[in-house]
């Protein structure tokens, strides 16, 4: 580990000072800092602890849902009004790692951790994303990388909420040394073309303060399916968020987006249209299909095409059959 | 010739021991090398190459030395500075702490000549790839053989050729290699994750040139080693001369990415067979072309012909140099790659015959115990109704299958001494030179002196795992208990027999008329004494015996077969295994509980192998990239089936080792049920759900 100072703020102000000059990392769960700080990936000058701000912890109940960034995993998946109303966020929340990492892992974490490439997580390559001039995975091993929106680089995003909560129609509540604002966390993400070292738009005096859902429809339902190569513990090979307004057996509207496959949670609109107007179990075969048109695998991951494809199909199926764990 | 007392008779062997030191296990009582903390201790750290093939030119450690904290640092571990593979040692720091070591190993300059490395089989074969070594080509190549091959192929009605891939498995035992070392003066105490105190002894002395009288090697408990810990590590020589250095205890434990590179692996395969057969199904020759890489370590063996009779048969066998780290003995080396191969071939041969697959096996099946092995598994998993299911006929995009494997392996006793102290309070203590790697050595020490003595398993004091005790050999190639067994009956049997002769003296009778039966000594007059009774007569003289191994008290020739349920979902890929049924083979079972443990241990082990394990090389650095836990995917509590293990036992055999045949089959029973469930085979391990994919889609 590279020596760092830790601080902690005590409040929205003071954290926003600490992360002013572009050399302070986060603390919340650590779960994903740690690692990194032993690796000495991106070595942060300083280390900002915000578990002592109480206003980012906790669930509450507005017209739809407000989350603390700091409210665990295992808090999501056990929330009473997210497993009735918002299926697919507790389904997400429960996917990730391992009961002990979801009790120290946080929302706000979850949303913010880089990526899990064995190029980038090793200080033995001075990959693009660590501001080198190569992506490894390009000509070497690519099993588990992007088939969209790779290059230059190549990674996959890796958390499991945010294609969730991007299908549920989250807003994020950001605060920097300027004030508040909000913004739609479809937009939170950012490609490699865009930016090559950072995988969201966060400002680097900004943090995540609040997770905003949208009031909860009785006619949506929404649903989360993840593949892992190894159940007990993994990230996702592929996943896939569904949340689908409905009429009847019909589809008014919806969000799909697919995790674990492209540098940032990717939204697939054309399969959406694919089920728009029409009666739901006559319309999945093309809405998979037209989700991973388009897909650039790689040489060794172009089975996550194949993947994806039935991994959706199995989400609308299960979602059309209205299943009781997945409205 | 020595021999046990009737099975029926036995009060303790043969029953279900919960193993003795689980209670201080499960509670994290008990301390392993990674516990170990003599006063003073420093940690150690190592500096690994990160170039697969360079010349070490220079290594400037001044400021690694300069930081605070530090109180030793070596640079010229490395023999010849001309290192071969990713992970070797080249420097080593000793600190106050481990941050300030790992800090002191960053801060060392290696000014590196790199030069160019090979590090996958395929690419090691080409004629102009670089050479590994520079003095021999990177392929050696063996025949083997038997029989007219030409004639037993001119003699088949039908022939099946097929090809095989097997992949290079890291060990992964959960605690990683290393040490603890301390000297006291000119004498040294190292306390090692090890299979062989005494081997262990011997090597150190040897590689620090001092007697070896002057070194004690412990291991009270250990987390793992499947063969990787059998040998004296240079880590530990690392460890003794950093303390050497510092004039302090040195802890040296690898990390998980060293434990992945430089302390063996499972050597990987490409394997072409051919076999022949009468339409009947009878074999009637069977050749190979085989190719494995060790790494830099040779011994890319692949057991071919595996398990059943060939009239003729000739194996080519290639075994190639990388540059990646030297393989070792890993549970059962060179068959479960042998068997993946084998077994896949026999299955094809059975579906295109339109044979079922067991006669088959039967029909070419010399071993007299395994036929009786495989009727009690078809039993289990009910294979007759299973047979008549067509591969690949399930409805549904999730299928179900059945396949199966048969093993064998060669374990068998050798020479163990014990010592055994019977106290005039009562107590027992033995001690032996071996060491429990998790199988449960200690707890069969126990048993074994306890049914000797007549006395409950808890009254005995076993004391394994320190090179002080008498010589015990490695525990490797399950030879563990048929060495053990035999030297505690022996020594225990002296013991009782000079307790005896005391006795009879006092009570003025026999010492032949006095039997040792539950805790008491009972004279054939009709008198009974109690234990403690008896040994009080001993007063100052403690009886204080040394025994050894004996013939006719364990056997060798270990057989079993496996049958595998499997789930294929034909849509994502992913293979689930339901249930293995596994028969082992084991002989007079000294303890049920840890011996079926061993068998579950096995089959997991198995079918990690068979579905997530993998090596994963980076051709162009030269590296493996996923040197860690998280993409190393090893099998969780979620891939773990129900696992019904069936003891086929035959006492009269004597004690027999069951350690490594178990995880021999497992990967070839799932690989013949992947096909029987989905109709299509998976050649290549492990069957990863892209392989599952590409398979069905090119079906």
């Amino acid at each position: 580990m590279v020596p760092f100072d830790l601080v902690s703020p005590r409040n929205l102000r003071d954290v926003a000072e600490s992360l002013a000059d572009g050399r302070g990392e986060i603390l919340a769960g650590g779960t994903d800092l740690l690692d990194r700080l032993k690796e000495r990936i991106d070595p942060p000058a300083r280390v900002v602890n915000i578990k002592s701000l109480k206003e980012l912890y906790g669930i509450t109940e507005d017209s739809g849902l407000s989350l603390g960034p700091l409210t665990t995993m295992t808090e999501v998946a056990g929330n009473d009004r997210v497993r009735h109303q918002y299926p697919a966020l507790a389904e997400a929340a429960l996917s990730v790692a391992t009961p002990q990492l979801r009790n120290m892992a946080t929302l706000g974490g979850n949303l913010c951790q880089r990526p899990r490439c064995w190029y980038f997580r090793s200080n033995d390559y001075p990959c693009l994303k660590k501001g080198g001039s190569v992506c490894y995975a390009v000509t070497g091993r690519n099993k588990y990388h992007a088939i969209f929106g790779g290059g230059p680089s190549y990674i996959v995003h890796p958390s499991d909420t945010a294609p969730a909560l991007i299908a549920l129609g989250a807003q994020l509540e950001i605060h920097g040394a300027t004030g508040k604002r909000m913004l739609p966390l479809h937009d939170f993400f950012q490609g490699p073309r865009e930016n090559l070292l950072h995988e969201n738009r966060l400002q680097r005096d900004e943090l995540i303060t609040r997770v905003q859902l949208p009031p909860a429809k009785e006619s949506t339902r929404s649903t989360f399916l993840k593949f892992r190569e190894k159940q007990s513990l993994d990230f996702a090979i592929s996943s896939v968020a569904v949340a689908l307004d409905m009429d009847g057996d019909t589809v008014r509207d919806g969000r799909i987006v697919l995790g674990g496959v492209a540098p940032v949670p990717w939204s697939v609109p054309a399969a959406v249209q694919q089920l728009q107007g029409r009666r739901l179990g006559s319309a999945i075969d093309d809405a998979a299909e037209a989700a991973v048109e388009g897909a650039r695998p790689l040489d060794e991951n172009g089975f996550k095409v194949t993947l994806t494809r039935n991994l959706l199909r199995r989400a609308l199926q299960q979602l059309a059959q209205g299943k009781a764990d997945a409205r | 010739m020595a021999s046990w007392k009737p099975y029926d008779e036995m009060k303790v062997m043969g029953q279900r021991q919960p193993r003795l030191d689980g209670p201080e296990k499960v509670t994290g009582r008990a301390r392993y090398t990674y516990d170990q903390r003599p006063p003073g201790m420093l940690y150690g750290v190592l500096l690994t190459s990160p170039h697969a093939a360079a010349r070490v030119v220079a290594i400037d450690a001044d400021r690694a030395r300069a930081l605070p904290g530090v109180r030793a640092v070596l640079t010229d571990i490395h023999p010849t500075g001309n290192v071969r593979f990713a992970g070797e040692y080249v420097a080593a720091v000793a600190a106050v702490n481990k941050q300030v070591a790992l800090d002191a190993v960053a801060l060392i300059e290696v000014n590196w000549q790199t030069r160019a490395h090979v590090v996958t089989l395929w690419e090691a074969i080409d004629e102009d790839a670089p050479r590994v070594f520079a003095d021999k080509d990177n392929v050696t190549e063996s025949e083997r053989g038997d029989g007219d091959v030409d004639a037993g192929f001119s003699q088949a009605e039908t022939i099946v050729e097929a090809e095989f891939f097997t992949q290079v498995q890291t060990h992964s035992p959960l605690e990683t290699h290393g040490s603890v070392a301390a000297w006291d003066g000119d004498e040294l105490t190292v306390w090692d994750s090890t299979q062989a105190v005494h081997g262990v002894r011997e090597g150190l002395a040897k590689a620090l040139e001092m007697p070896a009288n002057k070194v004690r090697v412990i291991c009270h408990h250990m987390g793992g080693g499947f063969g990787a810990k059998l040998g004296p590590g240079a880590y530990s020589v690392i460890a003794a001369k950093l303390a050497r250095q510092a004039g302090a205890p040195v802890q040296l434990m690898l990390s998980r990415k060293d434990q992945h590179l430089s302390v063996g692996n499972r050597p990987d395969s490409w394997q072409q067979l051919k076999l022949g057969a009468t339409k009947d199904g009878q074999f009637t020759a069977f050749e190979c072309t085989t190719w494995g890489s060790g790494g830099i370590g040779g011994r890319g063996g692949v057991s071919q012909p595996y398990v059943y009779s060939f009239p003729a048969w000739k194996q080519q066998h290639h075994d190639v140099a990388t540059n990646t780290g030297g393989a070792r003995a890993f549970r059962a080396p060179g068959r479960p790659q042998a068997c993946f191969a084998m077994e896949q071939i026999i299955d094809e041969m059975a579906w295109k015959l339109g044979l079922d697959p067991l006669d088959v096996r039967l029909r070419n099946d010399g071993n007299e115990t395994r036929h009786e092995q495989w009727r009690i598994g078809a039993e289990r998993i009910d294979w007759p109704r299973w047979r008549r299911r067509e591969p690949g006929a399930g409805a549904g995009p999730i299928k179900r299958g059945v396949g199966m494997g048969a093993s064998i392996w060669f374990t068998g006793g050798r020479g163990t001494k014990a010592q055994m102290d019977i106290l005039s309070d009562g107590t027992v203590e033995v001690r032996c030179g071996t060491q429990d790697l998790g199988t449960g050595t200690r707890t069969l020490v126990a048993a074994v002196a306890a049914e000797e003595l007549g006395l409950p398993i808890a009254a005995i004091n076993a004391r394994i795992g320190d090179s002080d005790f008498p010589y015990s050999g490695g525990s490797g190639g399950s030879t563990t208990a048929p060495s053990v067994a035999p030297a505690i009956k022996n020594t225990a049997e002296k013991a009782k027999a000079e307790l005896a002769i005391v006795v009879a003296r006092h009570l003025g009778v026999a010492a032949d008329t006095l039997s040792f039966v539950d805790g008491t000594v009972r004279v054939a007059s009709g008198q009974t004494l109690s234990w403690r009774e008896a040994c009080a007569m001993l007063g100052a003289n403690a009886v204080s015996v040394q025994g050894e191994w004996q013939e006719g008290l364990s056997g060798s020739n270990v057989a079993g077969c496996q049958f595998a349920e499997v789930e294929v979902d034909t849509e994502t890929g992913r293979i689930s295994v339901i249930k293995v049924v596994a028969v082992a083979d084991c002989g007079l079972i000294v303890d049920r509980l840890t011996t079926e443990s061993q068998v579950n241990g096995a089959v997991i082990q198995g079918i990690s192998y068979a579905l997530l394990e993998e090596r994963i090389m980076d051709s162009e650095t030269g590296r493996m990239v996923n040197a860690d836990f998280e993409n190393y995917k090893v099998l969780g509590a979620l891939e773990t089936p129900e696992i019904d293990v069936i003891l086929y036992d035959q006492p009269e055999r004597g004690v027999i080792g069951i350690g490594e045949p178990p995880t021999i089959p497992t990967s070839a029973a799932v690989a013949n049920a992947v096909y029987h469930a989905i109709g299509v085979r998976l050649r290549d391990l492990p069957m990863t759900p892209d392989k599952v994919l590409r398979a069905l889609e090119g079906a």
